[in-house]
C-alpha cells in the first residue's frame, strides 16, 4: 500500500531459491549389462538438495533392466567428472554443467565406484548426517553454535525432513532461528561461505570471513573474491574472464555478503559461489 | 516512541538539547541570553537567563493552548419592559460568574501575559447541557439561583446566559519571559525544578515547579496546568535553613540540599497538596563533607558531595521519601539529574561531558555504568555534509534590504583582517549597563579562546530592534568567508574600509580555527560586550521568516567559534523531557570523530532505505526469475524427483470438552497438512481425546476453520478455534497450549496453513475488513463481492479472519487502503503495508513495514471495605461478602501482591496507585460509597452507606511488534477517515480525528502514498468531542462528551476544516456515544446501547431532521462507502452460549430501505470495534434468483433469522 509498485519480497527470494529446480535426463552407462536397452530417465532435481536424496526413482528405473548382480552402489557423472553426492546438485550443475544446453545430461554407473573421487552414500542416514553437520558448521561460525546447540533434536529433525520431503514451510519454520543475529551486530559472527573453482586442485576455499569490516562498513560479495579469489574478478579494461555464480545467477559484486548469507545460502546454511570461466561464444 | 529531548547548558550558558533520535546536540538558537539553568518536562522547558528571569519555553504542538473564559449575562424580567437588564438591588451582577458572586463584564477579562492574545471576540453559548437553545442562548428560571431550563416558561422570572471567548498562548518555542512582580520574589533565583506531572492528571498537564534564591529561599509555582502553562504566581515555603539547590521528581519526591550541607525532604505531597506540608532532615551522605547537589526521579534519588562524589539512596519509595541509607557510586561529577523513568544524567568533574546511567532499570535503579554521550554539536559539522543547516538556514538571515540598517554604534573595522584570517571577533554593545557574569576558565578551556558572552537585554522591543539591525552583519560575514551564496554587492562591503553596518551586540566571529582574539579589536569593549556567536544566530533565526529567497547556502559552520576537534564543556543537564529507558536504543555513544561519524552515518542509513532499491537486489530478483525461465519452464511436463507428502505436526494440549460439566480436559493434537489437488495445500486438524476409557476424535478441515483467536487468560494460556458452526452454537473449540510460546507456534502455523488453504498470502486488500477484540489484538477479513449482495449475502459467520500484529483499541480504514489505529494509551499508528508481525515470525511475516510497537493500558483492583458500629471501616466483611481486595466483580480474589499482568509479554510499568476517575466520583482518598456490594457507588458517604470501595490501578507495558508506525505526538481517542476512492495516491484525503483531551483535530497531507499525513490542524470547539466521522461527501458528524450531536458546516476540498459547527438535538433523553457516516447514512449509537438512524439527510439538508431506532443492545457501528451497516452487538445468543462483543451485518441495507431489515451474526463474543469503511466492492448484480435457480447461493438457514423484525435488537438477550 505504502509503493504502490510493491517490490518483491525478501522471501520471494528464499522461496525462489528453495524452488529452483535443475531438469535432468538419466542415462544409464553404456557399459552397464543389461538385460534391455535402457530409456533415459527425466527428472526435475531440486538444487539445493543431494543427488542420492532425490535419485530414488532413477534407481528404481534402471533396476528394471539389469540383474541384480551386476548392480553394485550408483554413481553419477557428467562428461567423464564423477559427481560429488555431497554438494548440492545446484553447485555441481552450475560448476560443472552451466552454459550448457539443457536438459543436464547425467550418465548413471552401478558398476566401477570411483573411491579416490566419491564418498560412499549406502543410505539417506549419510546424506542426513552430512547435511547437519554442515548446518552446525555452519551455526559454529554464525554463532558459535549457539543457536544450533539451543535447539531440540526433533528441532534438527525437522530442518531434515524439511529438506527430505521438500517442505519449504516446515524447513524455514526452523532455518529462520539460524538466521537470526542482534541488530547492533549487523549480521553473523562469520559468513559460512564455500568457493569452488573448476580450475583449481582445491576441492573449494574456506575461510573466516566477517560482513561487516572492523570499520564499520558492509562487506560485499567482491570484497569476499578479493580476499579469497582475486583472480575470479575481472582486472580493469580486461574483459571478464570468471563468472561468480551462486544458485545460477550472477549477483552484483557490491550486494552485501550478509544479505546474500542471508537469502542465497543452500539449506545447510553455507553460500556456496561457483567460479567458473566465462563461457567464450 | 516518539523523539523527546535531553537539555543542557554549556559553560557558556548555551542551551542545547539532543533528541533521542538524533545523534547531535542541537543548539537552541531561540535563546536570547545566556542561560544558568534549564528544567524540562515533556511538553516544556523551564529556565533560569542570566538576567536572573525565568523563562518558559512551550514546546510547539499541533494543539494550541486554549483558554476559554465565559462570564455570564443575567437579566430579570419585569411588567413594563420585558427581560431586562434592571435586576433588583438583591440579584447578582448583571455581569457574573457562574455562581453570580463575582462581578465580571466583558471588558474586565484582560491576558494574562504579552504571551497570549485573544482569538476572536465575545459570543454567546447556544448550548445548553448538550441540547440546543434558542438563537440567542438564553436559558430561563424561577429566580437566582436556580434550576434553568432552555425553555421560558410562565413562571420564567430570570434568565441568563453564557458568552464564551478564548485567548490562545501564542510563545510557542520561544523562551518567553514569566512576569514576576518584585514584591513577589524580592532576591533572583539561582535553582529551579519541575516535576510532580505524576501526581495527578487533573488538572491536564499539572507541573509542579519549585525555585531557590539566592538567599535560599524556596518558591512553589501556583497554578501551572496546560490551559495556564505560565502558571500563576509564587508562593514562598518556610524552609528550616538557606537552601542551596532543589529537585523535584516527576511523582511526590522533593529534595533540596541546604548550603550547610544537609538534605530535606518534603513530606506531605499528595494529589490535594502538591506544594507539600512539612520538611524532614536527612544527614548528608559522608559526614565530613556536605551534600552539593541532589537529584529525584519517582523512586529514587541522587547527590553529590563537596568532593564531587556521587551517591545513590536505597530504599526511596513514595511511602519512604527519604530512603534508608546512602551507597557510595563510582564516578566524581560536579552535576546530575534524574530524568523519565528514573533514567540518570550527569556531567562529569573533570571533562564536562554528559554522562548516561546505563542499565538502570525498576529492579536495579542504581544502574551499571557511567557512560558518555559524545555526539557533536549541530555546528560542528562540516559544510557539505549537515542537511539540517541548509534547514536552519532558510529563511532566517537575511532580510531583503541589506544596506538599510540602522546604525547604532560606529564600528571600526580591519576589513582586510577579516577577509584575510577570517578568525576574529568582533563585538560591540549598546548595552552599557550591566555585565553578566562570565563563566570562570575552565582548566580545559584555553584561555585565548573567545568567551562569549552577551549584553543584558532588557526587553522583548529592545530585541527586535537589535534583530533588525543585524543583517549587515551577517553578510559582512558571509563576505568574509566568501559564502558561496553572498550576492556580488556583498563582496564588496568589506572593502570600503569602514563598515558602518556592524551594529550593536553582534559578534563576529567566522573562525573555523579557532584562533585567538586579535588584540587590534580593542575598540570593541570586551569587557562589556559579550559575543555570544550562537546567540547572534538565535537571533537573527528570530528576526526574519520573510526572505526565503536570499538565504539558500549558508552554513553554520562558518559561526562556529570552535574547532572541530573540541569538545563541549557542559554546565547543566537536564532529563526531565526525556523519554529513554534501559531498553531505549540510543545512537548517542558512538561517534569517534564528527567527521566520520557524519559519513559513516549516513551511508548506514542510505543503504538501510535503499536496499528496496538497490540495484544489487533488482539485478537477484531479475535474474532468478530469468533462471526459472531458463531451467524450468520447458521442461514443467518433467517429473518431480520428490513427491509431496503429508506432513503432520502432533502436540499435547488441553481441551474445554464439548459436554458437560464443561472443563479442561488433555488431549493429542495433530495437524496434518498435505497438497490438495490442484495444487493448494490443505489441512486436518484432529483432537484425540478419551470418552469413557474409549478412545474418540475430533477433527476440522482447516478450509473450514474461520479465525483462530488467542484467549491468553491469566491461568491457561488459550486460544480458541471457529468455523461458521461454531460461531453459530457461540461455542468455540477451546484448546489450551503448556505454555505462551508453545500457543504461539501452534497459532502461526495453524494461521499460515488457514491462509494456504484459502490461496490467501501477503498484505491484507484497500478493501479489507478490520476489527479488533478486547484484548487489543488485530484481525482483517478480505470481503468478497457477494458479502453486500442482495438479497443474499454471504453469511458473514463464513468470513475468514486472519491476525495482524500489533496491538490497538480501535482501527480505520478507507478505500484507498489508509489505515489508522489507536493503541490503548491513546498512540495514533499508521498501518505500513506490511502483514504478520507479534508472534507471526519467519514466512508468516513480511520481512519490511514491522516495527516494534508498544502499548499502555491499566490493570484494576477494588480494595473493599465494611463498616460496623464498632470500627467505622474495616477490611473486615461479612462472611458473605466479596474478598476485601477483589476485581470489580467481586467474585474473583485480587490483590496488589498476586496481581499478574495480562500475559507474560506486558510488564508492570508503574506501582499500584489509587485511580480517582472511577464513574460515580470517589471521596479524598479515593473511595467509593454504597449502601451494599454491589449496587451503585457514589464518592460521598450518606447515612445509609455500610460499604465502600476504592480503585488502585497499576500501568503495564506491552512489547510487540506489528506492520505500524507511530504517529507522534498527539494522544488520539477517535479517527475517521473519508471513505473515498481517490483519483490518485497524491490526492490529500481527508482525515479527522479526536485528541484524548477531545480537541477535534484535521489531519493535513494524508495520501495513499502518506498514510501517516503531515501535521494536524486544530478546528475549534466549546467543549471536548469523543466520537467523529466522515462521510464519502464529506459529511463530518461528530459528538461532544455530554451527548450532543454535531454536525460540521461547508466541507470540501478547498475548506477540509469546514467552517462551523451546527448543533444537532439527540434522540430524546439519551446521550448519543457514537456516530458513523457512510455514503449517505448517518447512524448513531447511545450510551444505553441504541442505534439510531438520521432520518431526512439529503443534499441539501444534511443535517437531517430526526432520529428513528434501529435496534438495541448495540455496541458500535461501521457505516461503510456502499452504506453498509456493521455493528458490535452485546448479548447475541447463540445454540450454545451467549456472546457479548459480537459483530453483525445488517441485511436489506438498499438505497430505499437503508435502515435495513435483519441483522446476520458473525464472529464474538469479545469483539470490540469493527471498520467496514474501506469496502467499496459492488456486489454483484444479479437478478432476482427463482427460488429453483440452482446456480443463486443457497439462503441461509433460517434460524438466525428467525423472529427478527425492523425494530429488532441487534442480540436476542
Amino acid at each position: 500500500m505504502i509503493l504502490e509498485t510493491f517490490m518483491a519480497d525478501d522471501k520471494d527470494v528464499l522461496r525462489d531459491v528453495w524452488f529452483g529446480r535443475i531438469p535432468t535426463s538419466f542415462t544409464l552407462n553404456q557399459d552397464e549389462v543389461t538385460e534391455r536397452e535402457a530409456e533415459p530417465y527425466y527428472l526435475l532435481l531440486p538444487r539445493v538438495s543431494y543427488l542420492t536424496l532425490v535419485t530414488d526413482k532413477v534407481k528404481k528405473h534402471f533396476l528394471k533392466v539389469m540383474r541384480a548382480e551386476d548392480v553394485e552402489e550408483m554413481w553419477f557423472e557428467y562428461e567423464g567428472t564423477p559427481l560429488k553426492w555431497h554438494y548440492p546438485i545446484g553447485v555441481l550443475f552450475d560448476l560443472h554443467a552451466s552454459n550448457t544446453v539443457l536438459p543436464w545430461s547425467i550418465t548413471v554407473h552401478f558398476k566401477n565406484f570411483p573411491d579416490s573421487d566419491l564418498l560412499h552414500c549406502p543410505s539417506s542416514s549419510v546424506v542426513e548426517a552430512h547435511f547437519m553437520s554442515s548446518i552446525k558448521e555452519a551455526d559454529a561460525l554464525k554463532h558459535k553454535s549457539q543457536v544450533v546447540n539451543d535447539m531440540q533434536k526433533k528441532d534438527h529433525k525437522q530442518l531434515w525432513m524439511g529438506l527430505q520431503n521438500d517442505k519449504f514451510d516446515q524447513f524455514w519454520a526452523m532455518n529462520r532461528k539460524l538466521m537470526e543475529y542482534p541488530t547492533e551486530e549487523g549480521g553473523f559472527r562469520y559468513i559460512p561461505f564455500r568457493i569452488y573453482q573448476t580450475m583449481s586442485d582445491r576441492p573449494f576455499i574456506q575461510r573466516l570471513f566477517r560482513p561487516v569490516s572492523p570499520e564499520g562498513n558492509v562487506h560485499t560479495l567482491g570484497d569476499l573474491m578479493k580476499e579469497m579469489d582475486p583472480a575470479a574478478l575481472p582486472n580493469d579494461g580486461e574483459p571478464k574472464r570468471y563468472q561468480v555464480v551462486i544458485h545460477g545467477i550472477e549477483p552484483l559484486l557490491e550486494t552485501p555478503l550478509q544479505w546474500l548469507s542471508e537469502h542465497l545460502s543452500h539449506p545447510d546454511n553455507f553460500l556456496h559461489i561457483c567460479v567458473i570461466p566465462t563461457p567464450t561464444d | 516512541m516518539p523523539a523527546s529531548r535531553l537539555w543542557v547548558v554549556d559553560v557558556y550558558g548555551r542551551v542545547f538539547s539532543l533528541s533521542t533520535a538524533g545523534q547531535q546536540w542541537e543548539q537552541c538558537r531561540d535563546a536570547q541570553m545566556e542561560f544558568k539553568r534549564v528544567t524540562a518536562a515533556q511538553q516544556c522547558c523551564w529556565g533560569i537567563a542570566c538576567d536572573n528571569n525565568v523563562y518558559l519555553n512551550v514546546h510547539a504542538s499541533d494543539l494550541p493552548i486554549r483558554y476559554q473564559e465565559e462570564t455570564y449575562e443575567n437579566q430579570r424580567w419585569n411588567p413594563i419592559g420585558g427581560f431586562s437588564d434592571h435586576l433588583l438591588p438583591s440579584d447578582r451582577w448583571q455581569w457574573s460568574d457562574i455562581t453570580g458572586l463575582k462581578h465580571q463584564p466583558l471588558d474586565s477579562f484582560e491576558l494574562p501575559s504579552s504571551s497570549w492574545e485573544w482569538e476572536g471576540d465575545w459570543y454567546v453559548d447556544e448550548n445548553f447541557e448538550g441540547e440546543p437553545t434558542e438563537k440567542e442562548g438564553w436559558t430561563y428560571a424561577i429566580d437566582f439561583p436556580a434550576f434553568y431550563t432552555k425553555n421560558k416558561k410562565m413562571t420564567s422570572c430570570v434568565r441568563r446566559r453564557r458568552w464564551l471567548r478564548y485567548r490562545r498562548y501564542k510563545d510557542m518555542d520561544t523562551w518567553a519571559k514569566i512576569p514576576s512582580p518584585q514584591m513577589e520574589t524580592p532576591d533572583p533565583f539561582s535553582d529551579i525544578s519541575c516535576g510532580g506531572w505524576e501526581i495527578s492528571e487533573e488538572p491536564r498537564g499539572r507541573l509542579s515547579l519549585w525555585a531557590v534564591s539566592l538567599l535560599g529561599k524556596v518558591w512553589f509555582r501556583v497554578g501551572i496546568y496546560h490551559h495556564n502553562p505560565e502558571g500563576s504566581m509564587w508562593e514562598e515555603v518556610s524552609v528550616p535553613g538557606e537552601v542551596l539547590q532543589i529537585s523535584c521528581g516527576p511523582g511526590d519526591l522533593v529534595w533540596a540540599v541546604l548550603w550547610e550541607g544537609q538534605l530535606i525532604v518534603r513530606q506531605g505531597i499528595t494529589r490535594d497538596c502538591s506544594k507539600g506540608t512539612s520538611w524532614v532532615e536527612v544527614e548528608s551522605p559522608s559526614p565530613d563533607v556536605g551534600a552539593t547537589h541532589v537529584a529525584v526521579g519517582i523512586n529514587t534519588v541522587w547527590a553529590l558531595t563537596k568532593d564531587n562524589k556521587v551517591w545513590f539512596r536505597r530504599g526511596v519509595d513514595s511511602h519512604n521519601p527519604c530512603g534508608l541509607g546512602w551507597i557510595s557510586m563510582v564516578g566524581e561529577m560536579i552535576t546530575i539529574n534524574v530524568g523519565l523513568n528514573d533514567q540518570v544524567f550527569a556531567i562529569g568533574c573533570e571533562d564536562r561531558a554528559v554522562y548516561f546511567r546505563q542499565g538502570v532499570t525498576t529492579s536495579e535503579l542504581s544502574g551499571k555504568t557511567w557512560k558518555a554521550i559524545s555526539v557533536p554539536r549541530d555546528g560542528d559539522r562540516s559544510h557539505s555534509s549537515a542537511s539540517t543547516n541548509s534547514l536552519q538556514s532558510a529563511g532566517c538571515f537575511f532580510s531583503g534590504e541589506v544596506r538599510a540598517q540602522s546604525v547604532v554604534s560606529d564600528v571600526e573595522l580591519d576589513t582586510e583582517k577579516v577577509s584575510t584570517d577570517g578568525a576574529s571577533c568582533l563585538v560591540t554593545s549598546t548595552s552599557p549597563e550591566s555585565v553578566v557574569d562570565a563563566p570562570t576558565d575552565n582548566p580545559d578551556q584555553p584561555i585565548e579562546t573567545p568567551k562569549p558572552r552577551i549584553p543584558k537585554v532588557t526587553s522583548d522591543s529592545f530585541i527586535s530592534e537589535l534583530i533588525s539591525d543585524r543583517e549587515p552583519a551577517k553578510t559582512l560575514r558571509e563576505g568574509g568567508s566568501a559564502g558561496p551564496a553572498v550576492p556580488e554587492e556583498e563582496e564588496t562591503l568589506p572593502s570600503e574600509g569602514e563598515v558602518k553596518a556592524l551594529c550593536a551586540d553582534v559578534a563576529i566571529c567566522p573562525s573555523q580555527s579557532g584562533g585567538p582574539l586579535d588584540p587590534q579589536w580593542s575598540n570593541v569593549d570586551l569587557e562589556e560586550a559579550q559575543g555570544q556567536l550562537a546567540q547572534t544566530g538565535a537571533a537573527l533565526d528570530a528576526a526574519d521568516t520573510s526572505s526565503l529567497s536570499s538565504v539558500a547556502t549558508y552554513t553554520l559552520a562558518m559561526e562556529d567559534p570552535y574547532g572541530t576537534d573540541e569538545h563541549p564543556l557542559w554546565a547543566w543537564v537536564s532529563g526531565g523531557g526525556c523519554s529513554v529507558d534501559s531498553h531505549s536504543h540510543l545512537n548517542w555513544f558512538n561517534s569517534v570523530n564528527t567527521s566520520s561519524l557524519v559519513g559513516s552515518v549516513q551511508s548506514m542509513s542510505l543503504s538501510v532505505t535503499s536496499a528496496q532499491t538497490a540495484a544489487w537486489r533488482q539485478q537477484i530478483f531479475e535474474q532468478l526469475t530469468e533462471r526459472t525461465k531458463r531451467e524450468m519452464d520447458n521442461f514443467k511436463h518433467y517429473e518431480q524427483a520428490i513427491e509431496q507428502s503429508v506432513w503432520v505436526k502432533k502436540g499435547t494440549m488441553q481441551w474445554w470438552r464439548d459436554w458437560k460439566p464443561y472443563k479442561w480436559i488433555d488431549v493429542h493434537f495433530a495437524l496434518e497438512q498435505f497438497s490438495g489437488p490442484e495444487g493448494n495445500k490443505d489441512g486436518i486438524l484432529f483432537i484425540y481425546y478419551n470418552f469413557y476409557e474409549e478412545k474418540k476424535y475430533l477433527h476440522a478441515f482447516v478450509n473450514e476453520l474461520t479465525i483462530l483467536v488467542p484467549v491468553l487468560n491469566e491461568s491457561k494460556h488459550t486460544f480458541a478455534i471457529y468455523t461458521p458452526e461454531r460461531t453459530k452454537q457461540r461455542f468455540p473449540i477451546r484448546l489450551a497450549a503448556a505454555t505462551e510460546l508453545e500457543m504461539h507456534d501452534w497459532l502461526a502455523l495453524l494461521s499460515v496453513s488457514c491462509c494456504h488453504s484459502r490461496g490467501i498470502q501477503g498484505p491484507p486488500s484497500k478493501q479489507a475488513i478490520w476489527s479488533i477484540t478486547c484484548k487489543g489484538d488485530i484481525f482483517v477479513s478480505e470481503p468478497s463481492p457477494a458479502l453486500e449482495a442482495m438479497p443474499y449475502p454471504t453469511p458473514c459467520d463464513q468470513m475468514f479472519w486472519r491476525q495482524v500484529g500489533g496491538h490497538l483499541r480501535m482501527v480505520e480504514c478507507n478505500t484507498v487502503g489508509i489505515v489508522w489505529g489507536i493503541g490503548y494509551d491513546h498512540t495514533a499508528w499508521v498501518y505500513t503495508g506490511g502483514y504478520g508481525g507479534g508472534f507471526f515470525q519467519g514466512l508468516a511475516s513480511s520481512t519490511d513495514n514491522i516495527y516494534t510497537q508498544t502499548d499502555v493500558k491499566s490493570v484494576y483492583i477494588y480494595e473493599n471495605q465494611r463498616w460496623n458500629p464498632l470500627e467505622g471501616f474495616t477490611n473486615r466483611g461479612l462472611p458473605t461478602d466479596r474478598y476485601m481486595w477483589s476485581d470489580a466483580s467481586g467474585l474473583h480474589e485480587c490483590t496488589k501482591t498476586n496481581m499478574k499482568p495480562p500475559s507474560t509479554q506486558w510488564t508492570w510499568v508503574s506501582d499500584w496507585a489509587i485511580d480517582y476517575s472511577v464513574s460515580g466520583g470517589t471521596d479524598k482518598e479515593g473511595w467509593q460509597y454504597a449502601a451494599d456490594f454491589p449496587v451503585s457507588y457514589h464518592g460521598r458517604k450518606g447515612k445509609t452507606d455500610f460499604v465502600r470501595r476504592k480503585r488502585w490501578s497499576r500501568k503495564c507495558k506491552l512489547t510487540t511488534t506489528g506492520p505500524w508506525q507511530e504517529i507522534p505526538p498527539i494522544a488520539l481517542s477517535d479517527v475517521t477517515i473519508l471513505p473515498c476512492t481517490a483519483q490518485s495516491n497524491v490526492d490529500e484525503v481527508p482525515l479527522w480525528a479526536i485528541s484524548n483531551k477531545g480537541d477535534v483535530l484535521c489531519r493535513l497531507g494524508v495520501t495513499a502514498l502518506t498514510p501517516a499525513g503531515s501535521s494536524w490542524l486544530h478546528v475549534g470547539t466549546d467543549q471536548p468531542f469523543k466520537s467523529i466521522s466522515i462521510g464519502a461527501a464529506s459529511q463530518v458528524w461528530a459528538i461532544a462528551r455530554d451527548g450532543s450531536a454535531f454536525y460540521r458546516g461547508s466541507v470540501s476540498p478547498q475548506s477540509p476544516a469546514g467552517d462551523c459547527w451546527y448543533h444537532i438535538p439527540s434522540p430524546s433523553k439519551q446521550k448519543l456515544r457514537q456516530v458513523s457516516v457512510g455514503r449517505t447514512s448517518v447512524l448513531t449509537v447511545d450510551e444505553n446501547g441504541n442505534l439510531w438512524y438520521r432520518q431526512g439527510v439529503t443534499p441539501s439538508y444534511p443535517q437531517g431532521s430526526s432520529w428513528e431506532h434501529i435496534s438495541n443492545n448495540v455496541r458500535k457501528v461501521s457505516v461503510g462507502p456502499l452504506d453498509q451497516v456493521w455493528i458490535i452487538a452485546d448479548k447475541v445468543q447463540g445454540s450454545h452460549s451467549l456472546s457479548c462483543g459480537t459483530v453483525c451485518h445488517r441485511l436489506g441495507v438498499q438505497p430505499v430501505e437503508p435502515k435495513g431489515i435483519l441483522w446476520d451474526y458473525g464472529i464474538g463474543g469479545g469483539w470490540d470495534h469493527i471498520t467496514v469503511r474501506g469496502n467499496s466492492m459492488e456486489p454483484p448484480r444479479v437478478r432476482l434468483p427463482s427460488l429453483t435457480d440452482a446456480s443463486a447461493p443457497a439462503p441461509r438457514s433460517p434460524i438466525p433469522f428467525r423472529n427478527m423484525e425492523v425494530n429488532s435488537s441487534a442480540g436476542d438477550s
